[in-house]
């Protein structure tokens, strides 16, 4: 890459095929990504297909894999790649492809409608502390960019969609499960729909992750405790039955 | 003529934002079948990009607070502008929109005794603000997403609404495409509610996304409904202006609410000299008064103390730096700084935790260490779509409107938090109001076969066109006119030149060419977002050219002043045979008993 010249090869396709298109694009100081195909739309390409919001990450609009690995194109610096070298940008592989970096992400949107809302218990006071909710306002952090998504081998590789809600979800359910005063009951749906055995905490999810939310640390270990807890605790499961509890606070 | 898929609602709610999915989620609660329809993906609109908080009196903080004092602050904002019966309900109605956000799940930032913390703002007297850190937001929408999914309602998702259908004179649904196929759906419904946000998309430096191109103040123009106050665009006084990728993101007002200082290439701390002398008292007098004001925010303390100068609002902020800039006392970059490096990094990295990363990985720019480099950002308009305050409802039967796209509520100028409180406080009460509508009526309107096919026919023919030229370029050369001439401060001749000039896009948006395809083609999708653009960059700078005075974010470098008599009218913007036509019709006046709640002599300023 010239100082002033980059050159970027953008996946033009659909679901029938495609491949990677080179365009030459002038840099800027500051440069992302997304700046580029913004370039290539305007100069050279009007109809190339790409979503986008804020252009800020904080709307978690534009997922794509970039140089192979999934990334925000509003956060990826041009100046970050190697010099010289072609930048390659592709859309994400866990979902169904539309055209060039827009794929069909509807499945997570489905996956969202099963999971049991918030419940707060009943006559509870709506005061606490801020030490908390510190874990669950982490949670909530999330933009739904669905990078976690494409990037887990659960959905990516071995295409368990059908068995497996993926880290974004359970990050949602830890969300709920530990605000202070949720009454729900999610541990069959984790075990069960959710699947939250298939995850075998490789934790490629954490990495990608724009917010650096410690998804597999904070989230998706302690809901596993939670569902061990549940189904595979003797003497947690006799406490249970004597008491009627169900084990949240 | 092309297959189109058809559905049918009581009630469509366009735009899936902060006032949308409020709206959606109220007619629903009062039984209508509801169908919400959103240009982008769900959860993805502008209200994830609100940062600061949301404004309400809920006194947590600032016990003296209450719906008077925020009710005061808003008019005084809009300079009386505003209409009064909107920002009653709203200052009223606030704290319960927030509680309601805490009840279905959102977890605002907490005070030491455990309640909603909230913090200052520009031109609200006490701290009012409930936020999440910086990302409020994104708060807001994910609860009204999460709870509104499990209210059966039928969200569509990528797909734009290109026009409303009537019966008559009654609104009978919408036209509209699927981004993903390209292909047309026709929506039957009873009433619409259009909640489809702002314009920005017309200005060059901007801190809006691609959504933000005048869709339902278009659809309402087009449908014979009134558009008010359309020369107020608020010019947000802090976005980036380095590099220039970044040039017009925003930066959020809660870096000066929680202590931010601006300072000019000279190290001045220039707000003082720009206090309007009215204000004057209601800010600190000099720089210890302003640091022991920030210690007290900073431990959530009660303080004697007055504000610093940076928390003047955002029409008078935005001014005094383009001025410090205009007169050679610019950063190197052409903006200011803006600098709250010197309270602790773990502060600012709790409270403003994306500003922080923002700054970091876009700018190179540690803002817990050194300064920012600031300016004006075209953010928001103040004007819309004329609304009945307590219904939503436009002035053509079955239309409703709420949030940015409806106008009224904030006058000449809004005051930042005052965004997102409307949204759930007229979201609701718009879906309440359509609700109340659909059950009234008798009949169900029928929609008509030859005003769909017409539509279709104009929205592929830059499609079919053999030649033309690309929207991209017809769209930077409106964002070039209208941040050139119609940008913070107005004068006639550029206004009158920008008038000729919008002409001439207006023929050339007609007449682009896009090749490609329809399955998702953003270049497509622009010929019409640009036409719409075009109808609102000629309503702001036609009712900007009528406005002769400076009032709120409307300044006039030939007439500097207000002038009191147009302080008693709105600007009005319709569709006449002949085009469009704006007029002065008179301000709805304040009731005896609220205007008893300010000092005549000094306050009731016009």
């Amino acid at each position: 890459m010239s100082a002033t010249q980059a050159t970027v090869r953008v996946f033009r396709g659909d679901a029938k095929g495609g491949q990677e298109v080179e365009y030459k694009v002038p840099v800027e100081t500051g440069m992302v990504v997304l700046d580029a195909v913004h370039w290539i739309q305007q100069n050279q390409a009007p109809d190339l297909a790409v979503r986008w919001n804020c252009k800020a990450a904080k709307c978690g609009s534009c997922s794509a894999e970039v140089n192979g690995k999934p990334a925000l194109m509003c956060k990826s610096r041009i100046d970050h790649f190697p010099a010289g070298e072609p930048i390659h940008v592709r859309p994400l592989k866990t979902f169904p492809i539309i055209r060039d970096l827009v794929t069909d992400v509807s499945w997570n949107y489905e996956v969202n409608k099963r999971i049991p809302p918030f419940k707060p218990r009943e006559g509870a006071a709506r005061r606490w502390m801020q030490s908390d909710i510190d874990r669950a306002q982490e949670f909530r952090k999330c933009i739904e960019c669905f990078l976690c998504q494409d990037v887990c081998h659960v959905l990516r590789s071995h295409e368990l969609k059908h068995q497996f809600i993926g880290p974004r979800f359970l990050v949602r359910i830890a969300g709920l499960e530990m605000h202070p005063i949720d009454a729900e009951d999610r541990s069959r749906l984790l075990k069960d729909t959710a699947g939250i055995g298939l995850c075998n905490i490789t934790k490629c999810c954490s990495e990608v992750c724009p917010e650096s939310i410690h998804i597999t640390d904070n989230a998706i270990i302690p809901l596993k405790e939670r569902v061990v807890d549940r189904f595979y605790d003797p003497v947690a499961m006799l406490w249970r039955a004597l008491t009627g509890k169900n084990g949240k606070a | 003529m092309e297959r189109y898929q058809v559905h049918e609602h009581d009630v469509l709610v366009v735009g899936a934002g902060g006032a949308g999915l409020r709206a959606a989620i109220e007619a629903s609660a009062l039984g209508c079948n509801v169908g919400l329809v959103t240009k982008s993906l769900l959860g993805k609109a502008h209200t994830v990009m609100a940062e600061g908080g949301i404004a309400a009196a809920l006194a947590h903080v600032d016990p003296q607070d209450g719906w008077q004092t925020h009710f005061r602050d808003t008019m005084k904002g809009g300079s009386f502008l505003n209409h009064w019966r909107m920002a009653q309900l709203h200052a009223q109605e606030a704290p319960d929109r927030v509680r309601e956000l805490e009840e279905w799940g959102a977890l605002f930032d907490c005070t030491a005794d455990g309640r909603i913390l909230q913090r200052a703002f520009g031109g609200h007297t006490w701290k009012r603000l409930a936020h999440v850190g910086d990302r409020t937001g994104l708060e807001m929408i994910r609860t009204l997403q999460d709870h509104g999914v499990h209210m059966g309602f039928d969200v569509y998702m990528e797909c734009t609404l290109t026009r409303l259908l009537k019966d008559g004179d009654r609104v009978a649904g919408g036209l509209g495409y699927w981004r993903q196929s390209g292909e047309f759906v026709l929506f039957k419904a009873k009433a619409v509610v259009l909640c489809t946000g702002g314009v920005g998309k017309a200005w060059k430096i901007t801190s809006n996304s691609w959504e933000y191109t005048a869709d339902g103040q278009t659809l309402a123009y087009d449908a014979g409904a009134e558009l008010i106050d359309m020369e107020f665009v608020q010019f947000h006084p802090t976005g980036m202006v380095w590099p220039p990728g970044v040039m017009g993101l925003l930066v959020t007002e809660g870096v000066r609410g929680e202590g931010g200082v601006l300072r000019n290439a000279k190290g001045e701390r220039f707000m003082w000299k720009y206090l309007p002398e009215a204000r004057r008292n209601e800010y600190a007098a000099d720089e210890a008064e302003a640091r022991r004001w920030v210690e007290a925010a900073v431990e959530a303390k009660q303080t004697e103390d007055r504000r610093p100068p940076e928390l003047s609002t955002r029409d008078n902020v935005s001014r005094a730096i383009y001025t410090e800039v205009k007169e050679g006392r610019g950063s190197p970059h052409g903006g200011v700084f803006l600098d709250i490096s010197y309270l602790p990094a773990e502060r600012v990295k709790r409270k403003l935790p994306s500003m922080y990363h923002q700054f970091i990985e876009l700018a190179d720019v540690d803002i817990t260490k050194g300064p920012m480099e600031i300016g004006p950002t075209t953010h928001y308009i103040m004007g819309g779509i004329r609304v009945e305050p307590d219904t939503g409802a436009a002035t053509v039967p079955g239309l409703f409107a709420a949030g940015e796209s409806a106008g009224g509520m904030h006058g000449a100028n809004r005051l930042g938090g005052n965004s997102l409180s409307d949204l759930v406080v007229f979201g609701r009460r718009a879906g309440a109001g359509a609700a109340a509508y659909v059950k009234s009526l008798a009949a169900t309107p029928r929609v008509s076969d030859v005003e769909i096919e017409a539509e279709m026919r104009a929205m592929t023919a830059p499609l079919e066109r053999t030649q033309g030229e690309s929207p991209y370029d017809v769209h930077k050369a409106l964002q070039d006119l209208m941040q050139t001439k119609v940008g913070i401060y107005r004068i006639e001749a550029e206004l009158l030149q920008a008038i000729e000039e919008l002409a001439a896009l207006e023929k050339r948006a007609a007449l682009t060419r896009v090749g490609g395809g329809r399955v998702y083609n953003p270049g497509w999708h622009l010929t019409r977002d640009l036409q719409n653009l075009i109808v609102a960059a000629q309503a702001v700078t036609r009712s900007a050219l009528l406005r002769k005075e400076s009032r709120g974010a409307h300044s006039r470098l030939d007439f500097p002043a207000m002038d009191a008599a147009l302080g008693t009218v709105n600007m009005c913007v319709v569709k006449g045979v002949e085009g469009m036509r704006v007029a002065p019709t008179p301000l709805p006046q304040m009731p005896a008993e609220l205007k008893a709640l300010f000092e005549p002599a000094k306050e009731l300023v016009r």
